[in-house]
């Protein structure tokens, strides 16, 4: 801590927050950010975790301010967010671009100047990203004096800038925004030589919906209802995260009982998630009887969701303050034999892929992630565990019950290979620890309360931050109250918002036809990428 | 492959007797909010979405609930609303209007019938109906169309292909291309960068063609709403022939709302007799 306090570069002001054991390092020039960001991921060996913009113009010191906010990588560290904090000037707005020294910092950036109006100086890639089809010029929608609640007329859809090559036999393929299958919405421009891709263009934040404007100014409680929306396989995680950010701003913690309550939803997520993603996996291979085990599997813990919190995707579970329904004997009798008969279903299921060397043919050494672009890039959750990274949030930024000093332990599984059936593996060993995780969470269960009252309106100018292990990687939530205690800006950082980059990189080992493959390996959600 | 074969077998059918057997969903499951006449109904602004409103009428409160709104989250019937509202259990809740979709009552006074739909726009949606069916017979061919959704209403569309609904069984089926569709099914609540996709998409299917609203964004915008980045549901961009609320729909209620859409099942009606007043029992 001292370390980084003393070392950082152009540092005026250090102080604790925004928990206590993290650190906010205020710069007194936008220009030192470079050199203290590459400090903090060089000899520090810390991950660009995410980057809030916001607009503080109608405060007393008028300006739009940009946290970096790092987090450490090496495995048994302490739990730490690394803020660097700057000022920047709402009439020229301009900050140098940390992408060519933290490339993580890619589309934080872009989305930082299509929102903000913050212009990243120097970045390699200065396209639009998150507003197409002409968004008028000059404005920026997450900017305070921009009124978020009106349509914005839609303009004919404008090409998209791309990289182009040229030469004999090179083509370009264009792919969505509406795809054949049923499945979320993204463009992407292939650049091919006959079957081998040389370069993948994807365009994505078609499903935009402004959902952070959306939240600014409700109340805190009113609010937690849209950021269980962002994502649909994802409603555990990001609802969870936004109440551990919340309860942060609070001063409260959930009772014992509702954390472990919401570490077994989290953990029942991530396993519909990974079934369903080896039958998906199995669909992209051609491998039918695979897709229609997996999809059946999943079927199963989704009606059991059903009978646990009313809703397939476990909505209405977890609330601020702790969980809104209690797992009572019965259910938790029912859950524990779904989760045997899935770990029997899985188990079979993966020796089925396993044994069939047609299967294993497809993904073995398909879309391939360097294990040093997995670092670059900050990719998390099973894409960053294939390629040799070993980091979860669960460990890394203990939430739910994984808080509590009686913990379970938790095996975090790392492979080396970086292919399509490094994902698939990871994913049926991960969905094993679930159940396992899940047992011994149910172990530990003791009568007690299930929620604790958060006292309205909310103390103000505090900020919160989270980092949820959901089913696709580590997801990063920054919210902050304004002064009456209202939502001022609230911000998600999914782990799609960093792998999809990976995604183009890993397609581009990759032949054409194996895209969906790759696609379904790293398996992404649009929508909480989008927001 | 043999073992492939073997375990095939052994699974055996695990394929949904719905629509033919009625589903019960589970004691938990929420579906539409039944609201108590008469009793101390909620304010509007405990619903994160404003499917509640109210309005007074010669002194007396009427509350209405808009299930195409709704985002089935449970808040208004917690405490201390629990003796007002309930979280019933039906999710046969496709319409083919808004209109059908409102639940009025009067708080603290006796029932009042949810207002009648005016009958022109109800004849008209039958003839759309009969038509429907006289060109499409009993089979549907539909295009999926993500319109900016949270996905969890896509996973339940696709959950439709799996072994447990397989729909196909009913003569529907999800097809690749706008050109092989007799319609479209939309989730999401449209969103700009969307639009211009949405409306060639639907352009390029043959006419008649059924479009179908799935889940509370597409059919009102949902908790997404009307902003710069969202037009606030299908119909604020293209006509829409049957809403199916849910947050997301389960599988059920998407096929019960296609088949409505058919016109081989009747669509929800507002509830006029007791029976459909009746809460689930716990």
């Amino acid at each position: 801590m001292d370390a980084l306090r003393s070392g950082a570069v152009g540092s005026v002001d250090a102080h604790a927050g925004p928990r206590p054991s993290d650190l906010t390092l205020r710069l007194g020039r936008t220009g030192d950010l470079p050199a203290a960001a590459t400090a903090l991921v060089g000899p520090h060996a810390m991950a660009l975790a995410t980057i809030v913009a916001t607009d503080e113009t109608a405060t007393p010191e008028g300006d739009l301010k940009v946290r970096y906010v790092f987090e450490p990588t090496v495995p048994g560290a302490p739990d730490r967010f690394v803020t660097l904090l700057v000022s920047v000037d709402a009439a020229h707005p301009e900050v140098p671009s940390l992408t060519k020294a933290v490339p993580a910092a890619n589309w934080h950036e872009r989305e930082m100047h299509d929102l903000f109006g913050i212009v990243p100086v120097g970045h390699p890639d200065p396209r639009a990203l998150v507003v197409h089809d002409g968004w008028p010029r000059g404005v920026f929608p997450l900017r305070k004096a921009f009124d978020g609640s009106r349509r914005v007329p839609v303009e004919p859809a404008d090409e998209f800038p791309h990289l182009v090559a040229e030469g004999e036999g090179v083509f370009e393929i264009p792919v969505g925004p509406i795809h054949a299958g049923i499945i979320e919405p993204g463009h992407f421009r292939f650049t091919s030589v006959g079957e081998t891709v040389l370069h993948l263009d994807a365009r994505l934040f078609y499903t935009h919906r402004g959902l952070e404007k959306r939240m600014e100014g409700l109340a805190p409680l009113d609010a937690f209802y849209v950021a269980e929306r962002i994502c649909g396989v994802c409603s555990v995680a990001h609802g969870l995260g936004y109440c551990e950010a919340l309860e942060q701003i609070a001063g409260v913690d959930a009772p014992p009982r509702a954390r472990l309550i919401r570490s077994i939803a989290l953990e029942l997520e991530r396993l519909y998630n990974h079934v369903g993603d080896v039958g998906n996996i199995c669909a992209g291979a051609s491998f039918h009887y695979g897709t229609a085990t997996g999809l059946r599997l999943k079927e199963r813990l989704q009606q059991m969701n059903e009978r646990l919190a009313g809703n397939r995707f476990l909505r209405g579970l977890v609330v601020p303050g702790g969980v809104r329904l209690d797992l009572p004997d019965n259910l938790l009798e029912v859950m524990v034999a779904t989760l045997r008969d899935t770990l029997t279903g899985l188990d079979s299921l993966m020796g089925r892929i396993e044994g069939n060397p047609s299967v294993v043919d497809r993904l073995d050494d398909t879309g391939v992630l360097q294990h040093q672009a997995a670092l670059d890039l900050a990719v998390a959750g099973v894409a960053a565990r294939s390629s040799g990274v070993d980091r979860d949030a669960r460990r890394d930024h203990p939430h739910g019950a994984f808080a509590d000093p009686g913990r379970p332990d938790l095996h975090v599984v790392t492979v080396s290979e970086g292919d399509a059936m490094a994902r698939v593996t990871v994913r049926a060993v991960e969905a094993r620890e679930s159940i396992r995780l899940v047992g011994e969470f149910v172990r530990r269960l003791e009568p007690g309360p299930l929620r604790v009252a958060l006292a309205e309106p909310l103390p103000g100018g505090r900020i919160g931050i989270s980092a949820i292990e959901s089913a696709r990687g580590e997801a990063v939530h920054w919210l902050r109250t304004d002064a009456g205690g209202r939502v001022e800006r609230y911000h998600l950082r999914s782990p799609s918002y960093h792998n999809w980059p990976a995604v183009a990189l890993a397609a581009e080992t990759a032949i054409v036809p194996d895209f969906p493959l790759v696609n379904k390996s790293f398996e992404l959600c649009y929508s909480c990428t989008d927001r | 492959m043999l073992r492939i074969l073997i375990n095939a077998l052994r699974t055996g059918v695990v394929t949904t007797r719905y629509p033919a057997e009625p589903s019960m969903p589970p004691d938990r499951f929420r579906g539409a909010p039944v609201l108590r006449p008469g009793s101390h109904l909620p304010p509007p602004a405990v619903c994160p979405t404003g499917a509640l409103t109210e309005h007074f009428d010669a002194g007396r409160r009427h509350v209405a609930l808009d299930l195409a709104r709704c985002v089935f989250c449970g808040r208004c019937a917690e405490d201390p609303w629990a003796g007002a509202v309930a979280m019933g259990r039906d999710f046969e809740l496709a319409a083919r209007s808004r209109a059908d979709l409102r639940i009025e009552v009067v708080a603290d006074g006796p029932a009042v019938p949810a207002a009648e739909p005016a009958p022109d726009p109800d004849a008209e949606a039958a003839r759309a109906a009969s038509e429907i069916h006289r060109v499409l017979g009993r089979s549907l061919h539909l295009r999926h169309l993500d319109a900016g959704s949270c996905n969890a209403c896509d996973w339940e569309l696709s959950a439709l292909l799996n072994p447990v609904y397989d729909v196909r069984r009913l003569g529907i089926d999800f097809v690749a291309s706008p050109r092989h569709a007799d319609g479209v099914v939309v989730t999401g609540p449209v969103t700009r960068n969307l639009e211009t996709a949405v409306r060639r998409t639907v352009e390029a299917i043959p006419d008649p063609r059924i479009v179908i609203a799935v889940g509370a964004c597409a059919a009102s915008g949902g908790i997404v709403g009307e902003s710069y980045a969202s037009a606030g549901g299908v119909d604020k961009v293209l006509p829409v022939d049957v809403y199916i609320p849910g947050c997301p729909p389960r599988p059920q209620a998407i096929i019960f709302g296609i088949l409505v859409a058919l016109g081989r099942l009747d669509a929800r009606r507002p509830p006029r007799d007791e029976k459909r007043e009746k809460p689930a029992s716990k």
